[in-house]
């Protein structure tokens, strides 16, 4: 069967129906990653929440710790880790975090910086 | 000899025997699915459905809901998911589709046809179970995050189901307007 002898099952009202729930289909894909936009970042130092702040603006935070000094880097709807005295560089290296519940973590200087979504969601699960 | 009062009869009429032969249509197709293998649970074609649209179109909604209904049950009794959650997601996506098939089929037929019936019952399908899970296995909103997934699959399967059932009722329709027409005419 040609692609004309498919068509022609098709009603005129049929093609509309067709485009709605295609037209739906595409909007609801934003949803996979728009659901884990962060909407604050929170950094730690020693365990300690030392600034909880909005990703609206971009800023520079500095946090001491016990090797020197960590540089946190804020941009609308994103956070970093842009300097760390740690020797591996790990969560410098992570580069930027986007999503709700992503986090950096500086051991070596106890800093840590964690995106928090709009409601806080769980570390981890277990059953 | 006195009749026993708790012995019912029941003789079954032509509307039954005709819904049983289109259930039986619509459980051998659930059950030749379940061989298929796939990605992702919750995403099946839904071959049954074809048999409950073409009930649809040509006998109205009651035959199709008897269908339908009938075939939830019998297949997942023949697959062994009876009353296990698979079931009752199949269940509440059945029930979902034929509220939403109850509201399509008042439409035009000249302008809507068993492909606009499709897609209502797919999307229907598909929001009833994510409800269900919702409210009932994954008690928290990550469950949406999969409904563009699920979306896509009832637009493919749903298209794909109700050309089917329309290729069905178009080959049907020849038939009968053929000397040797069968006895489906009504």
């Amino acid at each position: 069967m040609r692609f004309a002898d498919w068509r022609c099952l098709l009603r005129p009202g049929d093609w509309f129906v067709l485009l709605f729930a295609a037209l739906l289909t595409a909007a609801l894909f934003p949803l996979v990653w728009r659901g884990g936009g962060a909407g604050k970042a929170v950094v730690r130092a020693n365990g300690e929440i030392v600034a909880e702040v909005g990703l609206n603006e971009p800023r520079s935070i500095t946090v001491d710790g016990p090797l020197g000094i960590t540089r946190i880097e804020i941009a609308p709807g994103r956070a970093r880790v842009a300097a760390d005295p740690s020797p591996r560089q790990y969560c410098v290296r992570q580069g930027w975090l986007t999503q709700a519940n992503s986090i950096a973590i500086c051991a070596p200087n106890r800093v840590s910086l964690a995106l928090v979504g709009r409601n806080r969601a769980y570390d981890s699960l277990n059953y | 000899m006195i009749r026993s009062t708790t012995e019912i009869t029941l003789t079954p009429d032509a509307d039954d025997h005709r819904i049983a032969r289109y259930s039986a249509v619509a459980i051998a197709l659930s059950v030749a699915e379940a061989a298929i293998p796939l990605p992702l649970p919750g995403v099946k074609p839904g071959l049954g459905n074809i048999v409950t649209l073409v009930v649809l179109m040509r006998y109205g909604w009651r035959d199709a809901a008897w269908v339908s209904l009938l075939r939830v049950f019998a297949a997942s009794l023949l697959l062994g998911s009876f009353l296990a959650p698979g079931f009752f997601l199949s269940l509440c996506g059945a029930l979902a589709s034929l509220a939403a098939l109850a509201m399509a089929v008042r439409l035009p037929r000249r302008w809507f046809g068993p492909v606009t019936m499709s897609l209502a019952a797919s999307f229907a399908h598909i929001a009833g179970q994510l409800v269900l899970a919702r409210l009932w296995l994954v008690p928290h909103d990550g469950v949406f995050l999969l409904s563009p997934v699920f979306a896509l699959a009832a637009l493919v399967f749903g298209l794909a189901n109700g050309l089917a059932a329309a290729r069905w009722l178009a080959d049907d329709a020849v038939d009968q307007s053929s000397p040797a027409s069968g006895p489906q005419a009504r």
